[in-house]
């Protein structure tokens, strides 16, 4: 069960990608969590490259969210919804529309902030995002508010309940993967 | 007349399969509260079995949807409207029929999205006629109206002014030329 992890944001030192780490390391046996790490370099969407051959960072993302069984995302909150980068990279997987390597692809979501609230407004956005392109977006919100007491001074996600909550994830993510494999056997 | 007769005559003997040319399986729904959206399916079999204990039956393959966006084909088919993947099928299959001359009623269990619930879908009843290749046919024309959320369909969005784009209540149609299994 592979499960491809995309972070919203870019920083370095980012609370969201530190959380996708700590998934990693919680994955119980039989899930592999791997960190998507090309959101930087795929270009704005643009219609006129909107073709095939698509540009190479364009077709790689879609050949690892093709080849992953679910997503897991975690995103911050720029003023109240989605990062620009992170749904810049949605559009670009959602094309060609229908058939896109996000249509039935489960997903769930996540949300790191250093304010009281998780990124709730961008999880929400997100989720109604994800439904238009075809994803199955499972599992409620989870959002990590004042996320930078959750990790200690070795960068260890030490917050019991946000790891209890990421593990739930990842297993409701495995569950509708092997439902999917099941009907599309 | 026996009471085996009177449930005979209810429906004409036989197996009617409905005519996929001149059958009509549709729905509509109120948008933007002001406007009625109609949209139909183009891919479906319903059959009627007469006699003694009559059967009304329906399939409906969802993927077969036909709206004239392909955006909004495509969002349909999603799970945040009929899952096709999951459920590519609607089911329709009577429990018990009542026919008083041309009125037509039906009590049916509808599975949509894998949700199964009691519906009655109420109509009219014609024929049957000879059809010009000496066939036999007759027609149904039926309509209910189901709550699309209790089908798991919730998708919506809000509206400046209040209100919803998409309604909750979604009437369902079917127009069958049924034709006599030889």
């Amino acid at each position: 069960m592979r499960i491809l992890a995309l972070s919203g944001s870019l920083r370095g030192e980012s609370y969201n990608t530190r959380l996708l780490r700590a998934a990693s390391e919680l994955a119980p046996p039989g899930i592999e969590v791997e960190l998507y790490d090309g959101l930087a370099s795929l270009p704005p969407y643009d219609a006129d490259f909107d073709v095939e051959p698509a540009p190479a960072a364009v077709r790689d993302l879609r050949e690892r969210i093709a080849a992953a069984d679910a997503l897991l995302i975690s995103t911050p909150e720029y003023n109240g919804s989605i990062p620009g980068q992170l749904k810049n990279a949605v559009d670009w997987a959602s094309r060609p529309f229908p058939a896109n390597s996000l249509r039935n692809k489960p997903v769930a979501l996540a949300g790191a902030t250093q304010s009281a609230y998780g990124g709730m407004w961008a999880q929400t956005d997100l989720r109604r995002v994800l439904g238009i392109t075809g994803a199955r977006v499972v599992g409620e919100e989870l959002p990590v508010a004042q996320v930078q007491t959750r990790f200690d001074d070795e960068g260890r996600l030490i917050d019991p309940e946000v790891r209890a909550h990421l593990i739930e994830h990842l297993e409701l993510l495995a569950a509708e993967a092997q439902l999917t494999a099941a009907v599309t056997a | 007349m026996s009471v085996a007769e009177q449930t005979a005559q209810l429906i004409p003997v036989g197996t009617w399969k409905s005519d996929p040319v001149h059958s009509t399986v549709a729905f509509a729904v109120k948008h933007q509260i002001v406007a009625t959206f109609r949209g139909k399916f183009s891919d479906f079999e319903a059959t009627l079995v007469g006699g003694e204990e009559p059967k009304l039956t329906g399939v409906v393959k969802v993927a077969s949807i036909v709206v004239e966006d392909e955006n909004l084909y495509g969002h349909l088919l999603t799970p945040d409207f009929f899952d096709a993947e999951r459920f590519p099928e609607l089911r329709f299959e009577s429990t018990s029929i009542d026919r008083d001359g041309d009125t037509f009623v039906a009590d049916a269990e509808l599975t949509v999205k894998g949700v199964t619930k009691p519906v009655t879908v109420k109509g009219t009843f014609a024929g049957p006629i000879t059809d010009p290749w000496g066939g036999e046919r007759l027609g149904l024309s039926l309509e209910t109206t189901i709550d699309r959320t209790a089908y798991g369909i919730e998708w919506n969005t809000p509206l400046p002014g209040g209100g919803f784009a998409v309604s909750n209540d979604v009437a369902l149609l079917a127009e069958l030329e049924l034709v006599k299994e030889q």
